[in-house]
């Protein structure tokens, strides 16, 4: 999917609810076009290849 | 040209140590300087001035009683506004922070630059909340670049930059996530070190991305950056990201050359998407050490994207609560990012950090066989301050989230960096290069840093800006 083939409108109203986060009219444009940014730039990175068995960065030391 | 003011900070501590000037007489300069400059360049939100010369006269004290007062005797820095200075509010840029109560300590790294000497001259004006790469600042006003004031700093210490550069103050210290020293000092003219992730302390610092965050000096030589860096080094418990190494001092290594040491140059990624000027100044640098060697740094434009990424989601869960209930008191352009990285999968985020261990794993093999790799500290020189905008290889993008295109990579996995500063003649604006080493290697870009000032072929200027 392209970052311009979903509806960015719909992802904010939806997750501005169900994150009880306030969206002003006039921040919309800003959002969504990071919103869009985001979803170009996360393609890149959801085409690394990583096994099952692959670890996140973060180490916690019990 | 005011002599004083023009001094680096270890010519100030020389001097002052060996009775050839107090303490006092040097901070009396840097905070006129500051005073004079400040309305117009906009580097400094808060000047502490009681407090400096208090300091200044316990060093003079020190001197005239047979004490040491350690190596930076009466140099002036000063810190970007996110570390904590007793009696400030911790503004970390932002209009909601100014109803903090004032901070009751000094962060650990202005403790540690004190101990060793130096004078706190004030807080410095910085990009909201850290997310930002121009030195603009919605409630504060842009901090300026000295060489140009029409020109972007760089941000996010942008301050830090604009202070270095105007000799307000011979050290400052900044942070950096993604580039936020390294672009001001590309911007500015300066040398920066963002040294290894878990080196320096954040103790005392308001955050931003804890697991990206980095603190660090901005300065005119690199005696300076090596001065401040050793007097800061060293375990913090107070910091969980701190990873508690013992102080590894450089002072004593920078003369010691280059001889040995195996340089190249950044391939692939690194050699687009940036003005011409940036991929000439790498290569300045590259003739000047006598290298030809390329090397490619694999994946570099999905790390950036897992940055990027990683950013805004913990950029976002940091703020959440804040943006519910301030949402009108923040800078538009960071809040909208905010908000936005509110509503990013966390499957994307996890996916970053897995790809963030793969990633820091394969370069790692790459310093194997090399020492040092180069490449462009930001994608062209300091832009106009308000421009949106910027064409970088035929692409129209934003410019305040992409002047980290080239520094994200490398922070990405905590790598230390110097940025060195180039210019061309007929430019009035410098562009930084970074030299880049293998985890807790700071000691062989400082020496690399060193080698190209004392061989002229990089160098940072007080800026020509006259005292009103």
């Amino acid at each position: 999917m392209s970052g311009e083939a979903f509806d960015v409108e719909k992802l904010i109203d939806a997750m501005a609810e169900f994150l009880d986060l306030p969206v002003e009219s006039e921040y919309r444009p800003g959002i969504a076009g990071h919103l869009i940014v985001a979803h170009r730039i996360a393609q890149d990175v959801l085409a690394f290849e990583t096994s099952d068995e692959a670890e996140p960065a973060p180490v916690y030391e019990p | 040209m005011n002599p004083m003011t023009d001094m680096t900070g270890a010519e100030i501590a020389a001097a002052v140590k060996a009775g050839k000037l107090t303490a006092r007489r040097v901070t009396e300069a840097a905070l006129a300087r500051t005073e004079s400059l400040n309305p117009y360049l906009n580097g400094f939100t808060a000047i502490t001035s009681e407090r400096a010369l208090v300091k200044a006269d316990a060093v003079d004290a020190d001197i005239a009683a047979g004490r040491d007062p350690g190596p930076l005797a009466g140099v002036p820095f000063a810190v970007k506004n996110l570390f904590d200075v007793k009696g400030l509010p911790t503004l970390a840029g932002s209009k909601i922070n100014r109803d903090l109560p004032p901070a009751v300590d000094d962060a650990a790294l202005v403790k540690r630059m004190e101990a060793a000497g130096a004078v706190l001259t004030g807080a410095l004006n910085m990009g909201e909340y850290a997310y930002d790469f121009t030195g603009q600042n919605a409630h504060d006003g842009a901090s300026r670049n000295p060489h140009d004031p029409d020109h972007m700093s760089g941000g996010s210490s942008g301050g830090s930059g604009t202070a270095t550069a105007a000799g307000m103050a011979s050290i400052t210290l900044g942070s950096d996530t993604n580039g936020s020293i390294r672009v001001p000092s590309s911007f500015c003219g300066l040398f920066g070190l963002k040294p290894t992730y878990g080196r320096l302390t954040r103790a005392g610092t308001f955050p931003f991305v804890s697991s990206l965050d980095h603190l660090g000096p901005i300065a005119r030589s690199t005696a300076d950056l090596s001065l401040a860096y050793d007097a800061m080094q060293g375990p913090d418990p107070d910091d969980p990201g701190c990873a508690g190494r013992p102080a590894e001092p450089t002072m004593a290594e920078l003369a010691k050359g280059i001889g040995g040491l195996k340089i190249a140059k950044a391939g692939g990624y690194f050699t687009r998407g940036g003005m011409p000027e940036a991929f000439e100044a790498v290569d300045r640098i590259a003739r000047a050490v006598g290298i030809e060697a390329t090397l490619d740094i694999p994946d570099a434009q999905a790390a950036r994207g897992a940055a990027y990424l990683i950013t805004m989601a913990e950029g976002a869960s940091l703020h959440l609560d804040r943006l519910r209930t301030r949402h009108a008191d923040y800078d538009p352009d960071v809040r909208d990012r905010l908000i936005a990285g509110a509503m990013i999968p966390g499957a994307w985020v996890t996916k970053a950090q897995k790809l963030r261990r793969a990633y820091h794993d394969a370069v790692l093999k790459l310093f194997e066989t090399v020492d040092v790799i180069l490449a462009p500290a930001t994608p062209c020189r300091a832009p106009r301050i308000g421009q949106q905008t910027m064409v970088l290889d035929g692409v129209e993008m934003a410019v305040r989230p992409n002047m980290g295109i080239f520094t994200q990579p490398i922070s990405f996995i905590g790598l230390p960096v110097v940025s060195v500063p180039v210019w061309t003649e007929g430019e009035a604006l410098p562009i930084g290069v970074q030299l880049i080493a293998a985890p807790w290697r700071e000691d062989i870009v400082l020496r690399l840093a060193h080698h190209l000032e004392m061989a002229g072929v990089v160098s940072a200027p007080v800026a020509n800006v006259q005292e009103m």
